[in-house]
């Protein structure tokens, strides 16, 4: 976009680079921390997630009183370090996130943009499957999915995306609606295209940001389900370490050992709060309809 | 003079899907020859934009064409398949559209929306169509074409978009424009260069235009032809100087009385009157009750 915003005619707006809004930048660097530790946890973790040490159990953050060098987040209740833990486990919160709300964002979209698009029969059904899905509440939906699939990483991601795809089907066939009425909808078909032509090439491009921001959200979406799921142990085995994981096994310590709860929640919350503002900052950023 | 008209609508009907005995266009007849400015005039609402639609196969899902032909260039339309329908239109017309903000596609960058016919439609070389649409954007007084071609239509004024998208209605030079309204949604001081830029380029490439226009003046300055639409009707089809001089209809009559004259400046402006529009009215609603009388049985069926 650099040159041509330099090269830009006089005559528009002022056309200069806005800097980067404050939210994209933290939420950003917050992702890219997370993605980071995910990526390279065997490196960044200083324990073993999975070594259990009797000595070592429930020792508190490294500011408190009893603390062990070395055990920065402390430790949970079968002494493993509860920061090596939080690394590792976003390796599941990021596969879930990623692969789960691509998958949701790819069928949900192009089923949307469809729908909105040629309306008349198509729409009608998949306004109809819509509707069904809508009358059931999500998380006890995935809950019986994974019930019924059976436990394990694979169930949880095929739940999200059986669950959320409608997400993205409904507001992007809301989108491609509003698209169409555009005059520049009509321009195409005046220039000769056919309706498939301007579907990919008019209408989808336009119907782009709002995706992004959506997928950015929906892996927000994924982590808390996978979170849930985990919590319910619906989810992988126990002794992989999941947020959700940790933050059950916590809970029933909360007494004794806050921090075993307390820190995987901050990260599970910090993680979700900066996959929809990063989505919002770059829809605002990259939307040239609001620039 | 039918005969050889380059745009010929005739018996046009056009109804509401919901409501089929509602006409939005009411047995309409239009020809346009060859190289002709033709205004076509109606109060908002009358249904100026439904005729330009019809021609070019973008009608509103909500409406339907019932009865009646269009012919471009000699070929029917409405006999061609869609996809042979929209190639011809494409090939022998083009729309310059009321509202040049939101008839740009706004993620894509100026070249491709120029090019766009030419590539698609009549084989151009990328090159050889880049350089057509160069040429154009200096016809239409863009100073930097090189800068215009590269930039994002919201880097545009709406002035500047405008000629973007005459120069894109005459890239393909086809032989009929269809203008709705092109200078309504502009600054009042560049409406004026864009409306003589438009006769400009009419004349040049001695295309036919269709003008839509609710202001009679306009039609005074530019168009040969004028059409009359009140409530989706033809009530007037004639010359200008005769439209002026001597008009057919007592709607179009006090049309003129409405419109600003520039060569009696000092001549009151008078609203239209209130029993003109209820005889119009009424006259509308006779001639709607022959249409049903005769093909009521099958329409009210649908409804
Ligand atoms: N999508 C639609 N569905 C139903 N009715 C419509 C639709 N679009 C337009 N109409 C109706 O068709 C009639 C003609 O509309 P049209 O847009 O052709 O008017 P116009 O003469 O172009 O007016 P303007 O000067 O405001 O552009 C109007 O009465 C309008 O209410
Ligand atoms: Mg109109």
């Amino acid at each position: 976009m650099a040159d041509i915003a330099q090269t830009a005619p006089q005559s528009g707006p002022a056309h200069r680079r806005r800097p980067l809004p404050l939210r994209l930048v933290l939420s950003g660097t917050w992702l890219l921390v997370v993605l980071i530790c995910a990526v390279f946890a065997p490196f960044i973790a200083p324990h073993d997630p999975l070594a259990q040490d009797l000595l070592l159990e429930r020792l508190p953050p490294f500011w408190m009183a009893g603390s062990e060098p070395g055990y920065y987040l402390g430790t949970d209740g079968l002494g493993r370090d509860v920061l090596s833990r939080i690394i590792y486990g976003a390796r599941i919160a990021l596969t879930v996130a990623f692969v789960a709300a691509t998958a949701a964002c790819v069928i949900g979209s192009a089923l949307g943009l469809i729908a909105g698009y040629y309306r008349g029969f198509v729409d009608q059904i998949v306004s109809r499957i819509v509707d069904i899905w809508m009358s059931f509440p999500p998380v006890l939906f995935a809950i019986l999915l994974v019930a019924v699939i059976g436990t394990g990483l694979h169930s949880v991601i095929l739940a999200i995306i059986v669950i959320d795809w409608i997400r993205f089907c409904r507001v992007v066939r809301a989108e491609t609606f509003v698209q169409v009425k555009l005059d520049y909808v009509d321009s195409a078909r005046v220039a000769g295209f056919s309706r498939l032509t301007i579907l990919i090439r008019e209408v989808f491009p336009n119907t782009l940001p709002t995706i992004v921001a959506l997928l950015s959200l929906e892996m927000g979406i994924a982590v808390i389900v996978e979170a849930i799921l985990s919590f319910v142990n619906l989810s992988i085995s126990t002794d992989d370490p999941t947020w959700g994981g940790m933050i059950a096994e916590g809970r029933t310590i909360i007494y004794f050992a806050w921090w075993v709860l307390v820190f995987p929640l901050i990260a599970l919350f910090l993680t979700v709060l900066a996959f929809g503002q990063f989505g919002e900052g770059l829809k605002d950023r990259f939307d040239p309809v609001l620039q | 003079m039918m005969a050889d008209a380059f745009l010929d609508i005739a018996d046009l009907s056009i109804v509401l899907r919901s409501d089929r005995a509602h006409r939005l266009l009411r047995s309409v007849d239009l020809h346009v020859n060859p190289g002709e400015v033709r205004g076509l005039v109606g109060e908002s609402g009358a249904g100026k934009s439904m005729i330009g639609k019809t021609i070019f196969d973008i009608l509103p899902r909500a409406v339907e064409a019932v009865e009646g032909a269009v012919t471009l260039g000699g070929t029917d339309l409405l006999a061609l398949s869609s996809n042979a329908r929209r190639r011809e239109i494409a090939a022998a017309a083009a729309l310059i559209p009321q509202d040049p903000l939101t008839a740009l596609n706004p993620v894509r960058r100026i070249e491709g929306q120029i090019t766009d016919r030419l590539t698609a439609i009549l084989g151009f070389s990328k090159k050889a169509a880049r350089d057509r649409a160069l040429t154009l954007l200096e016809e239409v007084h863009i100073n930097d074409p090189e800068r215009v071609l590269r930039s994002y239509p919201h880097q545009l004024s709406g002035g500047m978009r405008q000629r973007v998208l005459i120069a894109a209605a005459f890239a393909a030079e086809p032989k009929l424009i269809v203008a709705d309204e092109p200078t309504t949604a502009l600054d009042v001081t560049v409406q004026k260069q864009i409306l003589r830029l438009i006769a400009e380029m009419q004349a040049h490439h001695g295309t036919a235009l269709l003008f839509v226009t609710h202001d009679l003046g306009v039609v005074a300055k530019i168009c040969q032809n004028v059409t009359v639409l009140f409530g989706g009707k033809v009530v007037e089809d004639t010359d200008v100087k005769g439209l002026f001089a001597h008009p057919a209809h007592p709607y179009t009559a006090a049309l003129i009385n409405a419109t600003p004259r520039y060569d009696r400046p000092d001549q009151s402006l008078l609203p239209v009157p209130a029993d003109v529009i209820e005889a119009t009215r009424a006259e509308i609603a006779k001639a709607d009750a022959e249409w049903l009388s005769q093909r009521g049985q099958t329409l009210k069926a649908a409804s």
